[in-house]
């Protein structure tokens, strides 16, 4: 954790840290600190007076049926996109890192897609799925299918689980990629001799191997699907139809932004705190383990 | 599906086709809807809403982007020209980018070169920021800014995002494997912190500096949430949000070859800025997770 030679100066370290610690005091810590202030008060419509209420947002939050809605369809999209795209990136990884020709390329054109905004990656599925302009959204009606992601809450679940997924899928097939390289050739040629076939070498010694990289991206891609799928919840579906894909990050945003509760918002974030805090601290507790720090 | 590269016989001329075919298939869900984006983006409003968008370029190309880029008025609806958003995006993702590996190269270099009273109590405050994601303090944050009076504002945009956890952790970490001699020959010469801090650590970091330019760059451009929030006027909107106002509630009558060429504008630098420094990149972002 410290070097052994150092400098000697008393003002120098304080003046290089003090740009980011203002940065985080001012609008980290004292935004966290007003949140949690905030979610155990209650304020007049005019954000005048303010009541200390306990526990009070919590209980209502948590006992709203329609914020339990949100945390389930939370969960269903969280795991629908953390399994998609960890499943299809691990596939692709696994093939491109295969003797096989035109390796590099595969991959050039594989990882690009880590560039895009995920509002942009629903934009372009809007423009293939959408039931009036999208080339696959007609055929699909054509076809007799009635589809409209814009009417229907199944197809709209279905539309941004893809659409999220299909984005972070370039993000997952990089650290699969080198979580592949890393694997000691000489383990894989040494089964092989033993007679072990492809399928049964990579059950057997791929996958166990690449595990810390599988787990780092499980929690990876959860805090993806919580929170930065904001864009593509936002341009796709607005939470809609109705409350079919509004997840948690997009309810604080609707109560806090569009309907002035601050208070139950404030409520919400601490929640989705809590819970980053905990993926956090789980992902670290693994990496310790893992990784050694001098 | 399975890897097959310890072993050398293959298993017949079909076998070796079937990862081509996947690895193909992929790339093709990839890029297919680029290739729709781009081709709607040739051809006139009126073919793109009947939905019968051919699969061949149209001849819109040049009015399009044109339009797109300098008018504020389309057929149908009103934007703001892609120039002035596609301005703030630059701004905001060179500002985020710049800025975060500024202050976290010399806040790194002050907790692994010195040894002063509350370093950890600094070094734990900035590691909680890792924990905060900005869309989970979004509201009380946005009070902050709209107090301080930075609503649509550059440093509103940005400012509240430069603090970074994640490239101060790479950067102290990289800081520790230099070799303590490096440090004594360079105090034996007389020189002080700062003159060994830009002669000798800077230069040994520049790998790290453009790795971790390309993510951040990224980062910024693609930010969607916060600049939704800091601007109200148009004259302040950056890209990623100026196509999903463009598009509205997605009727079939907008302009959509405008969007697409926007949506095609909006893509590229960030695309650029990977594919040609795609190197540096896969590594900085495998390196600066670890």
């Amino acid at each position: 954790m410290q070097r052994r030679v150092i400098f000697d100066n008393r003002a120098l370290p304080y003046l290089l840290l003090a740009p980011q610690v203002a940065v985080t005091l001012v609008f980290f810590i004292w935004p966290a600190a007003q949140a949690l202030w905030q979610s155990v008060h209650l304020q007049d419509a005019f954000g005048l007076r303010s009541q200390f209420v306990g526990f009070e947002n919590f209980a209502a939050v948590l006992s709203d049926p329609n914020y339990l809605q949100t945390v389930e369809t939370t969960i269903v999209f969280s795991v629908s996109v953390t399994v998609l795209s960890l499943a299809s990136a691990l596939g692709l990884a696994v093939l491109a890192d295969s003797k096989i020709r035109a390796a590099a390329a595969y991959k050039t054109l594989l990882i690009w897609p880590y560039a895009l905004a995920p509002a942009v990656a629903a934009v372009l599925w809007m423009f293939i799925f959408n039931p009036d302009i999208g080339i696959l959204g007609r055929a699909l009606n054509d076809l007799g299918y009635a589809w409209d992601y814009r009417l229907n809450d199944g197809q709209a679940l279905t539309m941004v689980i893809l659409a999220a997924s299909w984005k972070q899928v370039s993000y997952n097939f990089i650290f699969f990629l080198a979580g592949l390289q890393a694997i000691p050739r000489s383990v894989l040629e040494a089964a092989s001799i033993d007679g072990a076939g492809a399928v049964r070498r990579f059950w057997t010694i791929t996958f166990p191997l690449l595990s810390p990289t599988t787990f780092f991206l499980l929690v990876v891609d959860v805090v993806y699907a919580f929170f930065e799928t904001f864009g593509t919840i936002h341009a796709l579906t607005h939470g809609g139809p109705g409350k079919a894909t509004e997840t948690l990050i997009f309810r604080v945003y609707q109560d806090g932004v569009v309907n002035h509760d601050l208070g139950g918002s404030s409520a919400q974030s601490v929640i989705l705190m809590v819970i980053v805090i905990a993926l956090t601290a789980i992902q670290f507790r693994f990496v310790e383990r893992k990784v050694h720090y001098s | 599906m399975t890897p097959d590269r310890a072993t050398p016989r293959s298993g017949g001329r079909l076998m070796d086709l079937v990862p081509h075919l996947i690895l193909m298939l992929g790339v093709l869900v990839f890029a297919f809807p680029i290739y729709v984006t781009v081709i709607g983006s040739t051809w006139d409003a009126a073919t793109i809403g009947r939905g019968n968008l051919p699969l061949t370029p149209g001849g819109e190309m040049l009015n399009n982007y044109a339009s797109a880029w300098s008018e504020s008025q389309g057929n149908r609806v009103m934007h703001t020209p892609v120039r002035i958003m596609m301005w703030n995006s630059l701004v905001m993702a060179l500002v985020i980018a710049l800025g975060k590996i500024a202050i976290s190269i010399i806040s790194a270099y002050a907790v692994a070169f010195f040894r002063f009273p509350l370093r950890m109590v600094f070094f734990w405050m900035i590691f909680i920021t890792l924990m905060l994601p900005v869309e989970v303090r979004i509201i009380p944050t946005y009070e902050v800014v709209a107090n301080l009076g930075l609503i649509d504002s550059y440093a509103g945009l940005t400012v509240p995002l430069i603090a970074s956890a994640t490239a101060t952790l790479l950067f102290r970490q990289f800081f520790l494997t230099i070799p303590d001699e490096l440090v004594e020959a360079a105090k034996i010469d007389g020189a002080g912190a700062l003159r060994f801090f830009v002669d000798v650590v800077l230069p040994l970091s520049r790998t790290n500096i453009a790795a971790l330019f390309v993510i951040l760059f990224i980062y910024g451009w693609n930010q969607y949430l916060w600049p939704l929030l800091i601007t109200n006027s148009a004259d302040m909107e950056t890209v990623v949000i100026g196509i999903t106002k463009m598009i509205g509630n997605g009727e079939a009558a907008t302009d959509w070859n405008l969007i697409m060429a926007t949506t095609v504008l909006a893509m590229l630098p960030p695309v650029a800025v990977v594919v040609l420094m795609q190197r540096w990149f896969v590594k900085g972002l495998v390196d600066s997770e670890k």
